[in-house]
């Protein structure tokens, strides 16, 4: 019954895909939703990256030094180790699902409101291709947007940790610097940035689904809001491990 | 003219439409009337293709929905306005921006021929300077004022209406009323509201169609439903104490006559 379910539910979702993809109505309108679209779901997520980064960079460090001091083992080893689970793991994956519940939700209770004010039926009735009208500029919005966001991530991250390195004696500035730059591989940003679009397209588009399918009314849409994060964080988390896999 | 022969729909085992037909007129408010739960917005959305039915036909001035391909659909949803229970005006557009909105997807205009039409159809539904507003800073009246004026933005040839007068005082409902009629023979539509304000039924109910348990029980205009003898359109018409002193004062009047 689950597995059944589960294939009807996927079933669904590409055939929703297929209608998102098509070609726009109106180029203009297009444009101009995705132009509004990046500033509420990219621009307005960057306060929460910047502050979300600086703090989980900053315990990162403080973390790396109390695990690794060791004589045998250099002191900037802590900015290196630093610098690397924010570029392999923490800037695209886990920043990713913090975006999935802050985007996904808002895509969801968004789309899912249009449809129990039959905003969406409006659309229809118009001759409108209300998926593709209203999911496409959201998906093409956020994976262009999403690289900025992770580089974002990335930068105030390692500002976190240099924080900590400036207004305690844990490690100096100079030597966490020079973690930062020590044994540096230009791929693991690449990696980070190729990651980021599968989990943005993961995102929009499971959250678009959730709120296009809603029936019902209020209560429904924050079930729906609900499903949307729950199945978004669990895919990030499936395609992490095979991406992973795949790219490194 | 939009003719419905034989529709049923079913969703999973239970059966909403049974055998319905009906014609709904050009140039006149077609009433669809029922109890809740009766069919009406079922019927409603079969008519315009939100629903599919089971079986039957749909034909609009001769056309059957059932057997158009997408792209004919896509075509006659040009020629379709509706007005929702609930108004589904765009909360992120003003009022003007929800009127033009149909504009700026389907014509060529220019912008100011497209804010020049907008204004004319706010101009006439009454709705003057409220144009940069927005959907929630107007009242339910205004609101869907504002969804008749966007629903014929485009001139269409057939008006849908679902509950237009949900929600609304009665002043505001005859308004609501008034406006659809002389709007329908104005453009000279063919306009379907599904209502069950028995204000809106004796008011402006040119042809009437009463749906009762997915059964079309009762075809006629505001005039004959005072002579009905069918029980449960009698029951659901005059069910309040005014409305069966206005059929007495009615009848008794034609028997004067």
């Amino acid at each position: 019954m689950v597995l059944t379910n589960s294939i009807a539910t996927f079933g669904r979702y590409c055939m929703f895909m297929h209608r998102v993809f098509s070609i726009p109505d109106k180029w203009r309108m297009f444009f101009k939703r995705t132009i509004a679209e990046i500033s509420k779901l990219g621009v307005d997520s960057i306060p929460l990256v910047v502050i979300v980064s600086i703090f989980i960079g900053a315990v990162i460090t403080i973390q790396m030094q109390y695990n690794i001091s060791s004589p045998l083992i250099p002191s900037y080893s802590v900015g290196l180790a630093t610098r690397d689970i924010v570029l392999l793991e923490f800037s695209n994956s886990i920043l990713c699902l913090i975006l999935a519940g802050k985007v996904g939700s808002n895509i969801a209770s968004e789309i899912g409101t249009m449809r129990v004010t039959e905003q969406i039926d409006a659309l229809d009735i118009m001759g409108v291709n209300s998926a593709c009208f209203l999911v496409l500029p959201k998906m093409v919005a956020f994976l262009l947007f999403i690289p900025v966001l992770v580089i974002f991530c990335m930068g105030t991250s390692m500002l976190g940790g240099m924080v900590v390195a400036y207004f305690t004696d844990i490690i100096s500035v100079d030597r966490y610097t020079y973690g930062l730059q020590a044994l540096f591989n230009e791929w693991y940003v690449w990696y980070g940035i190729i990651k980021s679009f599968f989990f943005g397209f993961i995102i929009a588009s499971v959250a678009s689904y959730f709120g296009y399918y809603v029936k019902g009314g209020a209560l429904e849409v924050g079930k729906a809001s609900t499903n949307a994060v729950v199945t978004s964080s669990i895919l990030i988390l499936l395609f992490d491990v095979l991406l992973t896999k795949v790219l490194l | 003219m939009i003719e419905v022969k034989n529709i049923d729909k079913s969703f999973d085992d239970k059966q909403i439409l049974h055998d319905v037909s009906a014609t709904f007129y050009t140039g006149k408010t077609n009433l669809i009337i029922g109890q809740s739960g009766s069919g009406k917005t079922v019927l409603m959305k079969s008519i315009v293709g939100l629903v599919r039915p089971d079986s039957g036909e749909i034909l609009y001035d001769g056309r059957d929905l059932m057997k158009m391909n997408a792209g004919e659909i896509h075509n006659l949803r040009k020629e379709i306005g509706m007005l929702f229970q609930g108004s589904a005006l765009f909360d992120s557009e003003t009022v003007l921006g929800n009127v033009m909105f149909p504009l700026t997807m389907f014509t060529k205009m220019s912008q100011a021929e497209m804010r020049d039409r907008a204004l004319f159809c706010l101009e006439r539904v009454n709705l003057k300077g409220a144009d940069s507003k927005y959907p929630s800073e107007i009242s339910g009246g205004m609101q869907k004022r504002v969804a008749i004026a966007r629903a014929i933005a485009l001139n269409p040839k057939y008006l849908f209406c679902d509950e237009p007068n949900s929600g609304l005082d009665p002043r505001t409902s005859i308004l609501i009323d008034e406006l659809l009629h002389d709007i329908t023979h104005e453009y000279n539509m063919t306009t379907i509201i599904n209502t069950h304000d028995m204000n809106s039924v004796l008011g402006i109910g040119e042809n009437i169609v009463f749906l009762n348990k997915g059964h079309r029980e009762w075809v006629g205009d505001k005039e004959k439903i005072f002579e009905t003898t069918n029980e449960a359109l009698n029951d659901f018409v005059f069910a309040t104490k005014l409305f069966q002193e206005v059929k007495h004062y009615i009848i008794a009047e034609k028997k004067g006559k």
